[in-house]
Protein backbone atom coordinates (compact mmCIF):
# COMPACT_ATOMS: atom_id res chain seq x y z
CA UNK A 1 0.00 0.00 0.00
CA UNK A 2 1.14 3.32 -1.30
CA UNK A 3 2.09 5.24 1.97
CA UNK A 4 0.93 9.05 0.41
CA UNK A 5 -1.23 9.18 -2.82
CA UNK A 6 -0.75 12.60 -3.96
CA UNK A 7 -4.18 13.70 -6.84
CA UNK A 8 -2.98 16.37 -8.29
CA UNK A 9 0.62 17.67 -9.73
CA UNK A 10 0.94 21.31 -9.70
CA UNK A 11 1.91 23.57 -7.08
CA UNK A 12 0.32 22.10 -3.95
CA UNK A 13 1.49 18.44 -5.28
CA UNK A 14 4.85 19.17 -5.98
CA UNK A 15 5.14 21.06 -2.53
CA UNK A 16 3.57 18.28 -0.79
CA UNK A 17 6.19 15.74 -2.38
CA UNK A 18 9.30 18.04 -1.76
CA UNK A 19 8.58 18.53 1.90
CA UNK A 20 7.54 14.91 2.69
CA UNK A 21 10.90 13.60 0.65
CA UNK A 22 12.34 16.02 3.52
CA UNK A 23 11.07 14.41 6.32
CA UNK A 24 10.33 10.59 4.94
CA UNK A 25 13.14 9.65 2.08
CA UNK A 26 11.55 5.75 1.73
CA UNK A 27 7.61 6.02 2.20
CA UNK A 28 6.12 5.11 -1.12
CA UNK A 29 4.77 8.43 -2.79
CA UNK A 30 1.92 7.90 -5.62
CA UNK A 31 1.30 11.07 -7.63
CA UNK A 32 -1.66 10.88 -10.15
CA UNK A 33 -2.54 13.60 -13.06
CA UNK A 34 -4.66 13.23 -15.31
CA UNK A 35 -2.44 16.18 -17.08
CA UNK A 36 0.32 14.56 -19.70
CA UNK A 37 2.61 17.03 -18.92
CA UNK A 38 3.30 17.20 -15.20
CA UNK A 39 5.60 19.65 -12.94
CA UNK A 40 5.13 22.69 -15.10
CA UNK A 41 4.12 26.04 -13.93
CA UNK A 42 0.84 27.32 -14.86
CA UNK A 43 1.45 30.70 -13.95
CA UNK A 44 4.42 30.82 -16.98
CA UNK A 45 1.76 29.56 -19.84
CA UNK A 46 1.33 32.86 -20.80
CA UNK A 47 4.92 33.23 -21.51
CA UNK A 48 4.58 29.79 -23.83
CA UNK A 49 2.11 31.56 -25.53
CA UNK A 50 3.84 34.97 -26.11
CA UNK A 51 7.29 32.71 -27.13
CA UNK A 52 9.37 33.63 -23.71
CA UNK A 53 9.80 30.64 -22.55
CA UNK A 54 9.50 26.98 -24.36
CA UNK A 55 8.55 23.66 -22.64
CA UNK A 56 11.70 23.44 -20.95
CA UNK A 57 11.36 26.68 -19.27
CA UNK A 58 8.20 26.56 -18.06
CA UNK A 59 8.73 22.56 -16.48
CA UNK A 60 9.20 24.51 -12.75
CA UNK A 61 11.36 21.67 -11.28
CA UNK A 62 14.40 19.66 -12.55
CA UNK A 63 13.48 17.09 -15.63
CA UNK A 64 13.90 13.77 -13.39
CA UNK A 65 11.83 15.25 -10.34
CA UNK A 66 9.88 12.28 -10.13
CA UNK A 67 12.92 10.08 -10.40
CA UNK A 68 15.24 12.07 -8.31
CA UNK A 69 12.40 12.10 -5.20
CA UNK A 70 11.19 8.52 -5.88
CA UNK A 71 7.41 9.20 -6.79
CA UNK A 72 5.59 6.95 -9.13
CA UNK A 73 4.23 9.04 -11.15
CA UNK A 74 0.81 7.98 -12.57
CA UNK A 75 0.41 10.58 -15.47
CA UNK A 76 -2.47 11.08 -17.89
CA UNK A 77 -4.92 9.25 -15.98
CA UNK A 78 -7.74 10.65 -13.97
CA UNK A 79 -9.22 9.49 -10.25
CA UNK A 80 -12.85 9.27 -10.87
CA UNK A 81 -13.23 8.26 -6.81
CA UNK A 82 -12.87 8.35 -3.58
CA UNK A 83 -12.95 5.48 -1.43
CA UNK A 84 -12.57 6.74 1.99
CA UNK A 85 -13.93 3.77 3.84
CA UNK A 86 -11.85 1.26 2.65
CA UNK A 87 -8.93 4.29 1.97
CA UNK A 88 -8.51 4.24 -1.62
CA UNK A 89 -8.79 6.60 -4.79
CA UNK A 90 -10.15 4.98 -7.62
CA UNK A 91 -8.82 5.74 -11.37
CA UNK A 92 -10.75 5.65 -15.09
CA UNK A 93 -9.77 2.10 -15.58
CA UNK A 94 -11.20 1.02 -12.47
CA UNK A 95 -7.95 0.47 -10.65
CA UNK A 96 -7.98 0.95 -7.15
CA UNK A 97 -4.95 2.27 -5.73
CA UNK A 98 -4.96 2.12 -1.76
CA UNK A 99 -3.33 4.85 0.86
CA UNK A 100 -2.32 6.26 4.30
CA UNK A 101 -2.53 9.55 3.54
CA UNK A 102 -4.11 11.38 0.89
CA UNK A 103 -3.92 14.49 -0.60
CA UNK A 104 -6.12 16.37 -3.00
CA UNK A 105 -4.37 18.48 -4.70
CA UNK A 106 -7.06 19.07 -8.05
CA UNK A 107 -6.82 22.52 -8.02
CA UNK A 108 -9.22 24.60 -10.02
CA UNK A 109 -10.97 24.74 -13.45
CA UNK A 110 -11.86 27.57 -15.24
CA UNK A 111 -15.06 29.44 -14.46
CA UNK A 112 -17.23 30.26 -18.18
CA UNK A 113 -20.18 32.16 -17.88
CA UNK A 114 -23.31 30.81 -20.10
CA UNK A 115 -22.81 32.58 -23.33
CA UNK A 116 -24.18 31.39 -26.49
CA UNK A 117 -21.44 30.34 -29.10
CA UNK A 118 -18.95 29.56 -26.46
CA UNK A 119 -18.51 26.03 -28.14
CA UNK A 120 -17.65 27.94 -31.66
CA UNK A 121 -14.05 26.49 -33.14
CA UNK A 122 -11.66 29.56 -31.59
CA UNK A 123 -12.75 29.55 -28.08
CA UNK A 124 -10.31 28.80 -25.43
CA UNK A 125 -9.54 28.97 -21.50
CA UNK A 126 -6.65 29.41 -19.86
CA UNK A 127 -5.59 27.47 -16.92
CA UNK A 128 -3.49 24.84 -17.91
CA UNK A 129 -0.55 23.78 -20.62
CA UNK A 130 -2.58 22.43 -22.86
CA UNK A 131 -5.03 25.25 -22.99
CA UNK A 132 -1.86 27.26 -23.66
CA UNK A 133 -0.72 25.43 -26.62
CA UNK A 134 -4.12 24.65 -27.72
CA UNK A 135 -4.57 28.80 -28.16
CA UNK A 136 -0.72 29.19 -29.70
CA UNK A 137 -1.14 26.16 -32.34
CA UNK A 138 -4.72 28.02 -33.28
CA UNK A 139 -3.36 31.26 -33.32
CA UNK A 140 -0.14 29.71 -36.26
CA UNK A 141 -3.27 27.83 -37.83
CA UNK A 142 -5.65 30.30 -38.46
CA UNK A 143 -3.29 33.20 -39.01
CA UNK A 144 -4.97 34.63 -35.81
CA UNK A 145 -5.18 38.51 -36.38
CA UNK A 146 -7.01 39.65 -33.15
CA UNK A 147 -8.18 38.26 -30.05
CA UNK A 148 -11.09 38.88 -27.33
CA UNK A 149 -10.51 38.11 -23.49
CA UNK A 150 -13.18 38.08 -21.38
CA UNK A 151 -12.11 39.18 -17.75
CA UNK A 152 -8.86 41.35 -17.06
CA UNK A 153 -7.89 40.18 -13.86
CA UNK A 154 -4.48 38.52 -13.26
CA UNK A 155 -5.02 35.61 -15.98
CA UNK A 156 -6.82 38.30 -18.43
CA UNK A 157 -4.16 40.50 -18.11
CA UNK A 158 -1.27 37.89 -18.67
CA UNK A 159 -3.27 36.30 -21.93
CA UNK A 160 -3.23 39.93 -23.05
CA UNK A 161 -0.05 41.00 -23.12
CA UNK A 162 1.10 36.97 -24.57
CA UNK A 163 -1.43 37.81 -26.88
CA UNK A 164 -0.05 41.76 -27.89
CA UNK A 165 3.49 39.75 -27.77
CA UNK A 166 2.49 37.54 -30.79
CA UNK A 167 0.82 40.53 -32.70
CA UNK A 168 -2.66 39.79 -32.43
CA UNK A 169 -4.72 42.95 -31.75
CA UNK A 170 -6.62 42.33 -28.27
CA UNK A 171 -9.90 43.57 -26.64
CA UNK A 172 -10.39 42.89 -23.27
CA UNK A 173 -13.86 42.93 -21.77
CA UNK A 174 -14.41 43.31 -18.00
CA UNK A 175 -18.03 43.30 -16.47
CA UNK A 176 -16.49 45.61 -13.30
CA UNK A 177 -15.51 49.11 -13.76
CA UNK A 178 -11.79 48.37 -13.26
CA UNK A 179 -9.40 46.24 -14.65
CA UNK A 180 -7.54 44.16 -11.63
CA UNK A 181 -10.16 44.85 -9.25
CA UNK A 182 -9.53 42.17 -7.05
CA UNK A 183 -5.92 43.52 -6.58
CA UNK A 184 -6.19 47.42 -7.07
CA UNK A 185 -7.57 50.05 -5.90
CA UNK A 186 -9.31 52.69 -9.03
CA UNK A 187 -6.31 55.30 -9.06
CA UNK A 188 -3.88 52.05 -9.18
CA UNK A 189 -6.18 50.47 -11.91
CA UNK A 190 -6.32 53.43 -13.96
CA UNK A 191 -2.10 53.78 -14.28
CA UNK A 192 -2.49 49.71 -15.39
CA UNK A 193 -5.03 50.45 -17.62
CA UNK A 194 -3.53 53.45 -19.53
CA UNK A 195 -0.24 51.41 -19.50
CA UNK A 196 -2.07 48.46 -21.19
CA UNK A 197 -4.10 50.68 -23.88
CA UNK A 198 -0.57 52.21 -24.72
CA UNK A 199 0.62 48.95 -25.46
CA UNK A 200 -2.64 48.94 -27.91
CA UNK A 201 -5.07 47.00 -26.43
CA UNK A 202 -8.94 48.01 -26.03
CA UNK A 203 -10.05 47.87 -23.43
CA UNK A 204 -13.99 47.58 -22.40
CA UNK A 205 -15.27 47.86 -18.95
CA UNK A 206 -18.74 47.70 -17.39
CA UNK A 207 -19.60 45.07 -19.83
CA UNK A 208 -19.64 41.46 -20.79
CA UNK A 209 -19.86 39.23 -23.51
CA UNK A 210 -23.29 38.54 -24.13
CA UNK A 211 -23.11 35.47 -26.99
CA UNK A 212 -19.57 34.87 -29.39
CA UNK A 213 -21.07 34.65 -33.20
CA UNK A 214 -19.31 32.86 -36.19
CA UNK A 215 -17.79 34.02 -39.44
CA UNK A 216 -19.70 34.29 -42.31
CA UNK A 217 -19.07 32.05 -44.69
CA UNK A 218 -18.21 29.80 -41.10
CA UNK A 219 -20.79 30.19 -38.32
CA UNK A 220 -18.65 27.06 -36.86
CA UNK A 221 -15.75 29.36 -35.94
CA UNK A 222 -15.28 32.64 -33.79
CA UNK A 223 -16.17 35.65 -36.15
CA UNK A 224 -16.90 38.10 -33.01
CA UNK A 225 -18.58 38.56 -30.06
CA UNK A 226 -21.99 40.66 -28.99
CA UNK A 227 -21.57 42.54 -25.80
CA UNK A 228 -24.80 43.06 -23.54
CA UNK A 229 -25.00 46.75 -24.78
CA UNK A 230 -25.31 45.19 -28.13
CA UNK A 231 -21.57 46.31 -29.48
CA UNK A 232 -19.71 43.71 -31.76
CA UNK A 233 -16.40 43.36 -31.68
CA UNK A 234 -15.32 41.06 -34.44
CA UNK A 235 -12.10 38.55 -33.52
CA UNK A 236 -10.56 35.33 -34.50
CA UNK A 237 -10.35 33.92 -31.55
CA UNK A 238 -12.04 34.31 -27.56
CA UNK A 239 -10.04 33.31 -24.70
CA UNK A 240 -12.16 33.32 -20.82
CA UNK A 241 -10.35 34.70 -18.61
CA UNK A 242 -12.63 35.47 -15.37
CA UNK A 243 -11.24 33.32 -13.21
CA UNK A 244 -11.43 29.39 -11.33
CA UNK A 245 -13.47 27.59 -9.48
CA UNK A 246 -12.37 24.98 -7.19
CA UNK A 247 -12.12 21.69 -9.17
CA UNK A 248 -13.71 19.61 -5.74
CA UNK A 249 -16.25 17.28 -7.96
CA UNK A 250 -13.86 14.29 -6.53
CA UNK A 251 -15.34 14.66 -2.94
CA UNK A 252 -18.45 14.99 -3.73
CA UNK A 253 -21.38 13.18 -2.02
CA UNK A 254 -18.17 11.87 0.66
CA UNK A 255 -18.11 12.74 3.85
CA UNK A 256 -15.45 15.26 3.09
CA UNK A 257 -16.69 19.06 3.95
CA UNK A 258 -17.32 21.81 1.51
CA UNK A 259 -18.19 25.17 1.28
CA UNK A 260 -17.19 26.71 -1.87
CA UNK A 261 -13.85 24.85 -1.71
CA UNK A 262 -12.99 22.11 0.62
CA UNK A 263 -12.78 23.04 4.20
CA UNK A 264 -9.46 22.11 5.70
CA UNK A 265 -8.26 23.02 9.49
CA UNK A 266 -4.62 24.46 9.89
CA UNK A 267 -3.14 21.44 9.10
CA UNK A 268 -4.39 21.67 5.68
CA UNK A 269 -6.74 18.60 7.09
CA UNK A 270 -10.04 17.74 5.95
CA UNK A 271 -13.06 16.88 7.61
CA UNK A 272 -11.73 13.12 7.06
CA UNK A 273 -8.86 12.22 9.20
CA UNK A 274 -6.11 11.24 6.78
CA UNK A 275 -7.34 13.22 3.66
CA UNK A 276 -5.65 16.72 3.15
CA UNK A 277 -6.47 19.45 0.80
CA UNK A 278 -4.14 22.32 -0.78
CA UNK A 279 -4.02 24.55 -3.21
CA UNK A 280 -6.80 26.27 -5.26
CA UNK A 281 -8.91 23.23 -4.59
CA UNK A 282 -9.01 23.71 -0.46
CA UNK A 283 -9.70 27.09 1.43
CA UNK A 284 -6.69 27.90 3.54
CA UNK A 285 -6.13 30.78 5.90
CA UNK A 286 -6.47 34.28 5.30
CA UNK A 287 -4.42 35.91 7.74
CA UNK A 288 -5.60 39.93 6.86
CA UNK A 289 -9.64 38.26 6.62
CA UNK A 290 -8.99 35.57 9.54
CA UNK A 291 -10.78 33.58 7.80
CA UNK A 292 -10.89 30.50 5.37
CA UNK A 293 -11.14 30.97 1.72
CA UNK A 294 -10.45 30.23 -1.69
CA UNK A 295 -7.03 32.23 -2.71
CA UNK A 296 -5.91 30.11 -6.05
CA UNK A 297 -2.77 31.46 -6.35
CA UNK A 298 0.79 29.65 -6.73
CA UNK A 299 3.29 30.18 -4.03
CA UNK A 300 0.24 30.25 -1.99
CA UNK A 301 -0.64 26.47 -3.29
CA UNK A 302 2.98 25.47 -2.74
CA UNK A 303 3.14 26.75 0.58
CA UNK A 304 -0.07 24.65 1.37
CA UNK A 305 0.95 21.70 0.00
CA UNK A 306 4.25 21.65 2.19
CA UNK A 307 2.38 22.03 5.44
CA UNK A 308 -0.13 19.07 4.11
CA UNK A 309 3.41 16.74 3.30
CA UNK A 310 4.42 17.42 6.74
CA UNK A 311 1.75 16.83 8.22
CA UNK A 312 1.23 13.78 6.18
CA UNK A 313 4.96 12.40 6.99
CA UNK A 314 4.15 13.03 10.31
CA UNK A 315 6.05 16.25 11.33
CA UNK A 316 2.99 18.46 12.84
CA UNK A 317 3.37 21.97 10.79
CA UNK A 318 0.39 24.78 11.13
CA UNK A 319 -0.42 26.80 7.88
CA UNK A 320 0.70 30.33 8.59
CA UNK A 321 -1.29 31.55 6.41
CA UNK A 322 -1.65 33.65 3.32
CA UNK A 323 -3.56 36.40 1.24
CA UNK A 324 -4.69 38.19 -1.58
CA UNK A 325 -0.70 38.07 -3.12
CA UNK A 326 -0.21 39.13 -6.54
CA UNK A 327 2.85 40.45 -8.46
CA UNK A 328 2.94 41.55 -11.96
CA UNK A 329 5.27 42.16 -15.11
CA UNK A 330 2.67 42.49 -17.79
CA UNK A 331 2.99 45.41 -19.75
CA UNK A 332 6.33 46.42 -18.64
CA UNK A 333 4.64 48.27 -15.37
CA UNK A 334 5.65 46.11 -12.36
CA UNK A 335 3.00 45.68 -9.99
CA UNK A 336 2.57 44.23 -6.16
CA UNK A 337 -0.51 43.90 -4.57
CA UNK A 338 -0.59 42.19 -0.87
CA UNK A 339 -3.91 42.50 1.55
CA UNK A 340 -6.02 44.70 1.77
CA UNK A 341 -5.97 47.20 -1.48
CA UNK A 342 -9.28 48.94 -1.92
CA UNK A 343 -10.65 48.76 1.24
CA UNK A 344 -14.22 50.61 2.30
CA UNK A 345 -14.11 53.51 4.40
CA UNK A 346 -13.05 52.57 7.75
CA UNK A 347 -12.55 54.66 10.57
CA UNK A 348 -9.63 52.32 11.67
CA UNK A 349 -7.84 52.45 8.90
CA UNK A 350 -4.91 54.95 8.14
CA UNK A 351 -3.79 54.69 4.25
CA UNK A 352 -0.42 55.72 3.46
CA UNK A 353 -0.38 57.10 -0.03
CA UNK A 354 2.13 58.17 -2.76
CA UNK A 355 1.41 58.83 -6.01
CA UNK A 356 3.89 60.34 -8.94
CA UNK A 357 1.37 60.27 -12.36
CA UNK A 358 4.35 61.32 -14.20
CA UNK A 359 6.21 58.35 -13.63
CA UNK A 360 3.37 55.94 -13.33
CA UNK A 361 4.60 55.42 -9.62
CA UNK A 362 1.83 55.18 -6.92
CA UNK A 363 2.50 53.33 -3.58
CA UNK A 364 -0.39 52.83 -0.85
CA UNK A 365 -0.44 51.71 1.84
CA UNK A 366 -3.39 50.40 4.95
CA UNK A 367 -2.66 50.44 8.43
CA UNK A 368 -5.10 49.27 11.73
CA UNK A 369 -3.59 49.92 14.67
CA UNK A 370 0.02 50.92 12.85
CA UNK A 371 0.09 47.16 11.72
CA UNK A 372 0.20 47.05 7.87
CA UNK A 373 -2.89 45.14 6.45
CA UNK A 374 -2.23 46.43 2.33
CA UNK A 375 0.58 47.29 0.30
CA UNK A 376 -0.48 48.58 -3.50
CA UNK A 377 3.26 49.19 -5.32
CA UNK A 378 3.55 49.98 -9.12
CA UNK A 379 6.53 50.80 -10.49
CA UNK A 380 8.73 51.11 -7.65
CA UNK A 381 8.27 47.00 -6.24
CA UNK A 382 11.62 46.74 -5.14
CA UNK A 383 11.07 46.94 -1.21
CA UNK A 384 7.88 44.88 -1.46
CA UNK A 385 9.36 41.90 0.44
CA UNK A 386 10.02 43.94 3.46
CA UNK A 387 6.89 45.73 3.92
CA UNK A 388 5.36 42.06 3.42
CA UNK A 389 7.71 41.09 5.98
CA UNK A 390 6.43 43.70 8.67
CA UNK A 391 2.51 43.15 7.53
CA UNK A 392 3.10 39.02 7.95
CA UNK A 393 4.36 39.23 10.94
CA UNK A 394 1.95 42.40 12.55
CA UNK A 395 4.80 44.13 13.60
CA UNK A 396 3.97 47.99 15.26
CA UNK A 397 5.13 50.64 12.46
CA UNK A 398 4.54 52.96 14.21
CA UNK A 399 8.53 54.34 14.96
CA UNK A 400 8.87 54.84 11.36
CA UNK A 401 5.65 55.45 9.32
CA UNK A 402 6.96 57.99 7.65
CA UNK A 403 9.79 56.03 6.09
CA UNK A 404 7.54 53.08 4.83
CA UNK A 405 6.90 54.63 1.18
CA UNK A 406 10.29 56.20 0.82
CA UNK A 407 12.22 53.89 -2.41
CA UNK A 408 15.18 52.94 -0.38
CA UNK A 409 13.06 52.10 3.03
CA UNK A 410 14.66 49.28 4.28
CA UNK A 411 16.06 47.41 6.86
CA UNK A 412 18.03 50.58 8.04
CA UNK A 413 14.76 52.47 9.13
CA UNK A 414 14.41 49.61 11.22
CA UNK A 415 14.81 49.72 15.62
CA UNK A 416 18.29 48.24 16.15
CA UNK A 417 16.84 45.51 17.92
CA UNK A 418 14.66 44.27 15.18
CA UNK A 419 17.79 44.35 12.55
CA UNK A 420 19.71 42.54 15.58
CA UNK A 421 16.92 39.50 15.51
CA UNK A 422 17.27 39.04 11.92
CA UNK A 423 20.99 39.23 12.24
CA UNK A 424 21.30 41.51 9.75
CA UNK A 425 23.58 43.17 11.23
CA UNK A 426 26.25 42.36 13.96
CA UNK B 1 28.22 25.40 10.41
CA UNK B 2 27.81 27.55 6.91
CA UNK B 3 29.43 30.64 5.99
CA UNK B 4 27.38 33.46 5.83
CA UNK B 5 28.19 37.11 4.69
CA UNK B 6 27.47 39.64 8.12
CA UNK B 7 27.44 43.23 8.18
CA UNK B 8 29.51 45.33 11.30
CA UNK B 9 26.75 48.14 11.10
CA UNK B 10 28.73 50.68 13.36
CA UNK B 11 32.42 50.42 10.99
CA UNK B 12 30.32 50.68 7.73
CA UNK B 13 30.31 54.26 6.37
CA UNK B 14 28.23 53.65 3.53
CA UNK B 15 30.57 54.15 0.73
CA UNK B 16 29.09 52.00 -1.45
CA UNK B 17 32.21 49.63 -2.70
CA UNK B 18 30.90 46.90 -2.08
CA UNK B 19 28.64 47.56 -5.01
CA UNK B 20 31.12 48.84 -7.50
CA UNK B 21 33.32 45.45 -6.88
CA UNK B 22 29.80 43.26 -6.75
CA UNK B 23 29.15 44.55 -10.46
CA UNK B 24 32.21 44.29 -11.78
CA UNK B 25 32.71 40.46 -10.16
CA UNK B 26 29.18 39.88 -12.07
CA UNK B 27 30.05 41.23 -15.22
CA UNK B 28 30.96 39.31 -18.17
CA UNK B 29 34.30 41.25 -18.62
CA UNK B 30 35.16 41.55 -15.40
CA UNK B 31 36.89 44.91 -16.01
CA UNK B 32 35.71 47.84 -13.98
CA UNK B 33 35.41 50.33 -17.25
CA UNK B 34 33.94 47.86 -19.57
CA UNK B 35 31.47 46.55 -16.68
CA UNK B 36 29.95 49.95 -15.87
CA UNK B 37 30.17 51.85 -19.56
CA UNK B 38 29.79 49.50 -22.42
CA UNK B 39 28.34 45.98 -20.99
CA UNK B 40 24.94 45.17 -22.21
CA UNK B 41 22.20 44.75 -20.46
CA UNK B 42 24.24 45.95 -17.85
CA UNK B 43 25.54 44.09 -14.71
CA UNK B 44 24.16 44.59 -11.40
CA UNK B 45 25.17 44.61 -8.07
CA UNK B 46 23.98 41.87 -5.97
CA UNK B 47 24.54 43.76 -2.62
CA UNK B 48 22.87 46.86 -1.50
CA UNK B 49 24.46 49.51 0.63
CA UNK B 50 21.04 50.44 2.80
CA UNK B 51 21.42 54.17 4.56
CA UNK B 52 19.45 55.77 6.96
CA UNK B 53 22.01 57.87 8.16
CA UNK B 54 23.97 58.06 10.39
CA UNK B 55 23.25 54.19 9.81
CA UNK B 56 24.08 52.11 6.90
CA UNK B 57 24.50 48.69 6.04
CA UNK B 58 25.50 46.39 3.15
CA UNK B 59 22.66 43.65 2.87
CA UNK B 60 22.66 40.58 0.26
CA UNK B 61 20.95 37.58 0.00
CA UNK B 62 20.75 36.01 3.55
CA UNK B 63 20.49 32.48 1.83
CA UNK B 64 17.57 31.35 4.45
CA UNK B 65 17.50 28.44 5.78
CA UNK B 66 13.39 28.18 5.25
CA UNK B 67 13.68 30.41 2.30
CA UNK B 68 10.50 32.05 1.14
CA UNK B 69 11.29 32.87 -2.52
CA UNK B 70 12.11 29.87 -2.86
CA UNK B 71 8.95 28.71 -1.87
CA UNK B 72 7.32 31.25 -4.19
CA UNK B 73 9.37 31.45 -7.46
CA UNK B 74 6.58 30.46 -10.23
CA UNK B 75 9.21 29.46 -12.57
CA UNK B 76 12.02 27.18 -10.62
CA UNK B 77 14.55 29.12 -10.95
CA UNK B 78 14.80 30.26 -6.89
CA UNK B 79 16.29 27.00 -5.36
CA UNK B 80 17.96 25.72 -1.85
CA UNK B 81 20.78 23.53 -2.79
CA UNK B 82 20.52 21.05 0.08
CA UNK B 83 24.03 20.51 0.07
CA UNK B 84 25.62 23.81 0.47
CA UNK B 85 22.73 25.28 2.31
CA UNK B 86 22.72 28.47 -0.77
CA UNK B 87 19.84 29.83 -2.37
CA UNK B 88 20.79 29.51 -5.77
CA UNK B 89 19.13 31.51 -8.74
CA UNK B 90 19.82 30.56 -12.09
CA UNK B 91 18.83 33.40 -14.33
CA UNK B 92 17.91 31.30 -17.14
CA UNK B 93 14.67 29.81 -15.87
CA UNK B 94 13.71 33.09 -14.53
CA UNK B 95 11.29 34.95 -15.95
CA UNK B 96 11.13 37.94 -13.77
CA UNK B 97 7.77 37.54 -12.37
CA UNK B 98 8.70 39.30 -9.32
CA UNK B 99 7.47 36.72 -7.05
CA UNK B 100 10.55 36.71 -4.64
CA UNK B 101 10.89 40.18 -4.84
CA UNK B 102 6.89 40.35 -2.95
CA UNK B 103 8.05 37.84 0.09
CA UNK B 104 12.10 38.76 0.48
CA UNK B 105 11.87 39.82 3.79
CA UNK B 106 15.93 41.67 3.15
CA UNK B 107 14.41 43.57 0.14
CA UNK B 108 17.95 41.14 -1.06
CA UNK B 109 16.66 40.46 -4.64
CA UNK B 110 17.37 43.12 -7.11
CA UNK B 111 15.13 43.76 -10.45
CA UNK B 112 17.58 43.79 -13.47
CA UNK B 113 15.03 45.77 -15.55
CA UNK B 114 16.99 45.06 -18.70
CA UNK B 115 17.79 41.50 -18.21
CA UNK B 116 14.01 41.13 -17.31
CA UNK B 117 15.24 38.78 -14.61
CA UNK B 118 16.13 39.27 -10.90
CA UNK B 119 19.30 38.77 -9.73
CA UNK B 120 21.02 38.46 -5.92
CA UNK B 121 23.77 37.45 -4.35
CA UNK B 122 25.35 33.92 -4.70
CA UNK B 123 28.53 34.26 -2.46
CA UNK B 124 30.83 34.45 -5.53
CA UNK B 125 30.92 30.87 -5.97
CA UNK B 126 34.19 29.66 -6.84
CA UNK B 127 36.45 32.85 -4.73
CA UNK B 128 37.42 32.46 -1.23
CA UNK B 129 35.80 35.48 -0.45
CA UNK B 130 32.91 37.11 -1.81
CA UNK B 131 33.87 40.12 -3.40
CA UNK B 132 32.15 42.74 -1.26
CA UNK B 133 33.87 41.13 1.39
CA UNK B 134 37.23 41.07 -0.39
CA UNK B 135 37.60 44.66 -1.33
CA UNK B 136 35.19 46.43 1.85
CA UNK B 137 37.82 49.29 3.08
CA UNK B 138 36.73 49.16 6.34
CA UNK B 139 35.90 45.54 7.37
CA UNK B 140 32.69 46.39 7.62
CA UNK B 141 31.52 42.92 5.79
CA UNK B 142 32.96 39.99 7.29
CA UNK B 143 32.44 35.91 5.90
CA UNK B 144 32.27 33.83 8.10
CA UNK B 145 30.66 30.54 9.82
CA UNK B 146 27.57 30.67 11.72
CA UNK B 147 24.97 28.32 12.64
CA UNK B 148 21.97 27.83 10.10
Amino acid sequence: MAKYVIVGASAAGLGAVEAIRDIDPVGTIIVITDETCSHYSRPMISDLVSGQADLKKVDCRTEDFWRENNVEAIVGKKVTALNLDEKAVQLESGENIPYEKLLIATGGKPFVPKMDGSDKDGVFTFTTLKDAQLLAAKIDSINAKSAVVIGAGLIGVSVADALVKRGLKVTMVELQDKILSLLLDPRGSDIVETVIRKAGVNIITGQSVQRIIGKSGNDGAVGGVILTKGDQVPCDLVVVAIGVVPRSELVAGTAVKTNRGIVVDNMMQTSVPDVYASGDVAEAYDFVLNQNRLLPLWPLAVLEGQVAGCNMAGKKTTYPGGTNMSSLKYFGIPVVSVGLSNPKEDPTLEVLVKFEPEHNLYKKLVLKNNVIVGITLINSIERAGILYYLMKNAINVKKFKQQLLADDFSWAAFPVALQRKMSVVQ
Amino acid sequence: MVKRIIAKQEVCMGCGLCEVYCTVQHSKSKDIIKAYNMERPKPISRVRVERNKPVSFAIQCRHCEDAPCVTACLSGAMRKDQKTGLVTHDAKKCIGCWTCIMVCPYGAIIMDKEGHVVAKCDLCQGFDEPACVANCPNEALVFKEVKP
